[in-house]
Parts: C-alpha cells; structure tokens; sequence
C-alpha cells in the first residue's frame, strides 16, 4: 500500500502590493503633466507644466519625492520617476529644428495623469 | 560658513574634505568610461543599463545617492544634457560643470533651440538625426556616449582618451581627431 505523502501546490502565492509598490504607468504610456503651482520646493519645470508626452521609460526602483526631500519629509514618499518624451516641435510653436528633436525628462508619479 | 560651524551643524574639516572629494572628479574620469565602453562592448551593454553601477565597477565612487543614465549616441540620436532648474551635472564622473553650464541662457536655449545652441559650439547635426534633449530634474544624472570617430582603429586607449573631452560628454560636441596644428612660419 503506497503512503499518501502530503504536498503544497507549486504556484505562486498571490500578493498584495503596497500603495506605490507597483508603477501607475508603463512604457509608452501617454500621460500629461498636471498644471500645478506648488508653493516652495519644486522640481518640474514650468515650461513642462499641462504638456503631454509619452512614458519612454520607468525608472527603477521606485525613488523618494525630490519636492518633498527639500523639507527633510522623506518617510512614505517612494513612488516612481518616468523618463517622459515630448516632441520639441509639440512644445514651441514653430521650432525651426527637425521634427526628430525630442525633450526626455524624469517626472515624479504624482505629477503625471494618463492622457 | 562660519554660521553653520558656529551652530556645530558642520565644521570645516568636513568641508575641506568635500572640497578634495569634487576636485579630485574631473573629465579623466569620464574619459575612461568612455574609452572602455568604446572597446569592450559587454561592458558598453553594462554602462548603458545601469550607468552607476559601471562606473563603480572602475573604482569611481558615488558618493551621493544619484543615478547614471548614459546617453548612447547613435547615427540616429545625438544626445544633449542640461539642468533647466539648475546645474544636476555627473559631477561624481565628471567634476564641476563649465559656468556656462550652470548659467541660464544655455539652460533656457539647450531645451528651446539646441541645433543653435549646437551652432555656436560648432557642432551642426543633419536633419534626420535626432536632438535628444536631456532635462535632468530628479535623481539621475546623465552622461553622453559620443560616437567614436573613424579612422581610430589603431588608436591607443591613451590616444582614445585624450579624444573624450568634457563637451563631448555634455554633448555640445562631437568627439573628433584634432587636425593638426599649423605653426607660424
């Protein structure tokens, strides 16, 4: 008589993420950079601000918020940076450049909405 | 200076040493990044997936907690870096930026008009290659590739090096052989 060997089923165990864990966006992603005016510390530039663009790339690992970093608030903040692409001739009215030109930028998670 | 030292938050021997740290970063070091990556290609394809991690690899430090992107330029892309907030350089790579780095019209023009900004370093780029503008605004710095010139095949890696200029890696130029100098008669 063969014995009954107990065994656990190989798969993989399902998770929850953490808020933040996982990237909001992936690569190629449209998104749009949200019109804020934050007052104090900030590191998107004006000039980007209400521009859409595409996610190129998201940067890994998830990395602390360099607005909130200036006031010594690092706790909790992680969450990604997405190296957005954005057509120079998308930005300035009439570039006089080739239409190739392109601007990359690294932006935080909370300041993109997907487009 | 004396303000901070007198509230104890850091005292000038910690400055010094911060001083010593950055000068001893300066273009030779990026130079040898580059030459390495120009003649062993497993460690090009390490360089450009993770820049920091290469570069430690050589001895050369991060001593802050920044990331390294390395802009590959390709007959497709060339690549330009600029800090329109401020002056984000790969210091750890490359040492203190040149003071029109850190000033605002290149910063202003490098994202609004680089084939002009390109012109006056006397770098013209055709039309079907593209500018790549890099606005460093977070926790990565970047560092151009440029392309290796032809005709360097038999090039030492010192003769290599001494191609790798500064604004080779910023990516206001492209690396090329110097012609030669013509002396008075």
């Amino acid at each position: 008589m063969s014995a009954v060997i107990p065994s656990r089923e190989p798969s993989t165990p399902r998770i929850i993420r953490a808020e933040g864990e996982q990237p909001l966006f992936a690569q190629a992603d449209r998104v749009r950079i949200t019109i804020r005016f934050p007052v104090g510390h900030y590191r998107v530039p004006s000039y980007l601000r209400g521009r859409t663009g595409s996610v190129e790339k998201v940067i890994e690992p998830a990395g602390i918020d360099n607005e909130e970093e200036g006031f010594g608030r690092n706790a909790g903040t992680k969450r990604h940076y997405y190296r957005v692409a954005i057509p120079l001739t998308a930005l300035w009215p009439g570039y006089a450049g080739s239409h190739r030109d392109a601007l990359h930028v690294e932006i935080f998670e909370t300041w993109l909405e997907r487009n | 200076m004396s303000f901070s030292s007198a509230k104890k938050l850091i005292g000038p021997e910690e400055i010094r040493r911060q001083i010593e740290v950055l000068d001893s970063r300066t273009p030779a070091l990026g130079a040898q990044v580059v030459v390495k990556a120009w003649l062993d290609p497993t460690f090009r394809a390490r360089l450009l997936t993770d820049g920091r991690a290469a570069c430690e690899e050589l001895g050369i430090s991060f001593y802050d907690d920044t990331r390294l992107i390395v802009l590959e330029n390709t007959d497709k892309v060339h690549n330009l870096i600029v800090c329109t907030l401020c002056s984000c350089y790969p210091r750890p790579v490359l040492g203190l930026p040149p003071d029109w780095y850190k000033l605002k019209p290149y910063r202003a023009r490098a994202v609004i008009e680089p084939r002009a900004v390109l012109a006056e370093f006397g770098t013209h780029i055709p039309d079907d290659v593209e500018i790549r503008v890099s606005d460093s605004t977070a926790m990565v710095r970047y560092l151009v590739l440029p392309l290796r010139p032809e005709g360097t095949e038999a090039y030492t890696e010192a003769q290599l090096a001494a191609l790798v200029t500064r604004d080779t890696m910023i990516g206001v130029v492209r690396a090329t052989i110097p012609r030669p100098q013509r002396t008075s008669l």
